[in-house]
């Protein structure tokens, strides 16, 4: 097992991340940030926190669940426990970050901007991933990355957030490794 | 996934339904909700599945809102009634049943005048099969609704006092209520008049009361039944008046229960009959919340069915057969449904459903006199 971001790491990661987002959208002013279930949501709430100390303004926060537009159903196992889908402001003409722990192949994004659209119509939508391993199997980018993490596919990427798991931490574990 | 690998899963009833099996279809239904509140209210969830409507008996509600379910989550509708179908030119339920399958639909959701319906249903085609409403039987998918509401208003199930009033002995809605809320830990207490109240109901562990005014007393819960002017032809009371002066819901029964208590219905209502009006809409109701959480519930259950992915319904009586298995699966599940069918209601239908022979079951209903196994 191997730790690629530690507590510290991944804090200032989402400050640099909160900077970034702020910088190129010259402010808050019509930005929402909108987190994918479940570990994108208190991701995106802590970017939120973080553009608040730096800016007057803290942007609106959403939480988002894909399951329902995946294409995977199938595949899934025992998944898809389905969870709320909270957007309680209007996107229409908003620039909207999307907010998830671990970036792969690209599904769970293109699900979402499938989900977004059903609310509305964003000036612009963005992407902020803590983690990028690569392996795209869709044409999506990340606008801002908190580490690029090369992976194999038999890897597995273990995002851990003191919300849910009492630490901050992001693992690497080889396949044999032994379950989370 | 090949035709051969699937496996079929049903809501036939709550009866043997687990507690997590119920808990997963409440927390799938109230994510739902929200869906209902969006400018495009559709998810591509269940986008080229087919979804029938087999529908043998009126319906208004049920039958809107498993449309509305289906069509939220993408599915193709198609709805088939009593009249206008094969039905009324005296086609079986099973050659009806056999020809619908043979368009491969994903799900049927029937509703039949007879108890074990969907069971039957269930062993000749080889797709999902949702019970509306068999016979007296059970109706799962509005107790399900019941306990979505009480759960939202209450916020839990556990331990609250559910009191059920009126015609227990014709109800399917009151028996799929009373499985489920006995599953989910709560404590249920029967009142109505001795002919519809029967005292077999004792087995399942409830208290059975003939005053409503006693069965109220320190309620959480009140949910009214119908009365079901269409099957009163047994004279199970002398008069409608009669009734209502014992039976009829009032503001002065309400007092008893508690503060907070709320009152659900399933529809639709007889004003002055089971309910008076001040207290049908008065703060107590929540009956258009039920309504409203009808959709998303049907939705929950089209999901977990249809999709392969998800987590599904297990339990007892939700056999989990697929072709190779059909066989054996199928004595073991139909002998469930002569005793379930027999206790609960008194039925032979299962009988019939037992041999597996579509043109016995036919018989049986006939024999049966058109009355829902009573």
């Amino acid at each position: 097992m191997l730790e690629v971001l530690n507590a510290a790491q991944m804090r200032r990661a989402l400050t640099r991340i909160a900077h970034e987002i702020v910088e190129r959208n010259g402010g808050t002013e019509g930005l929402a940030l909108i987190g994918i279930r479940t570990q994108g949501v208190p991701l995106a709430e802590r970017i939120a926190d973080a553009i608040a100390s730096i800016e007057e303004q803290r942007p609106a926060v959403g939480a988002m669940d894909t399951t329902l537009y995946r294409d995977d159903g199938g595949r899934l196992g025992s998944a898809a426990r389905v969870e709320p889908t909270e957007i309680p402001f209007d996107i229409e003409g908003l620039t909207v970050v999307l907010v998830d722990d671990v970036l792969y192949t690209g599904r769970t994004i293109r699900c979402a901007l499938d989900a977004l659209v059903d609310f509305g119509r964003p000036a612009a939508v963005q992407l902020a991933v803590l983690v990028d391993r690569g392996h795209r199997e869709l044409p999506i980018r990340p606008d801002y990355v908190g580490k690029n993490v090369p992976t194999s596919r038999s890897q597995k990427v273990q995002v851990l957030l003191s919300e849910v798991d009492e630490v901050d931490a992001v693992r690497i574990e080889e396949a044999g490794d032994g379950g989370e | 996934m090949a035709v051969s690998e699937r496996i079929n899963r049903h809501l036939l009833g709550l009866e043997g339904v687990s507690a997590d099996d119920i808990e997963v279809l409440l927390d799938t239904a109230e994510a739902l909700t929200e869906v209902s509140q969006r400018d495009v209210k559709k998810l591509p969830t269940l986008r080229g599945k087919t979804v029938v409507n087999l529908f043998l008996e009126n319906s208004t509600r049920t039958r809107t809102s498993f449309e509305i379910a289906a069509k939220r989550l993408s599915a193709d509708a198609v709805n088939i009634s009593a009249s206008g179908s094969s039905f009324s030119k005296g086609e079986t339920l099973e050659d009806t049943a056999r020809n619908l399958a043979a368009m491969s639909p994903d799900a049927i959701v029937v509703r039949h005048p007879y108890a074990g319906a969907a069971r039957f249903l269930a062993e000749v085609v080889s797709c999902s099969i949702v019970n509306a409403g068999d016979g007296a039987h059970e109706h799962p998918t509005q107790a399900l609704l019941d306990i979505l509401t009480i759960r939202q208003h209450k916020g839990r199930l556990d331990g609250l006092k559910v009191t059920i009033v009126g015609d227990l002995l014709h109800s399917r809605v009151a028996r799929s209520n009373l499985y489920g809320l006995k599953t989910m830990g709560a404590q249920v207490c029967l009142a109505g008049p001795p002919t519809l109240l029967p005292a077999e109901f004792e087995q399942y562990g409830v208290e059975l009361h003939y005053d409503l005014a006693e069965a109220v007393d320190g309620a959480d819960v009140i949910m009214m039944l119908r009365v079901q002017r269409e099957r009163q032809d047994g004279n199970y009371f002398p008069s409608l008046d009669e009734y209502a002066r014992y039976f009829c819901l009032d503001e002065d029964i309400v007092g008893r229960a508690k503060p907070d208590v709320i009152i659900l219905h399933p529809g639709p209502i007889n004003r002055g009959v089971e309910i008076s009006s001040t207290v049908a809409d008065g703060r107590y109701s929540v009956i258009m919340s039920q309504v409203a959480n009808g959709v998303a519930l049907r939705m929950a259950v089209l999901y977990q069915l249809i999709v392969p992915g998800a987590e599904g319904i297990r339990g007892s009586t939700l056999a989990a057969t697929g072709p190779a298995t059909g066989a054996a699966a199928t004595g073991v599940v139909v002998a469930d449904a002569t005793a379930a069918g027999a206790a609960a209601t008194g039925a032979v239908v299962a009988d019939a459903a037992a041999a597996g022979d579509g043109e016995k079951l036919g018989a049986a209903t006939v024999a049966m006199g058109g009355r829902d196994g009573s």
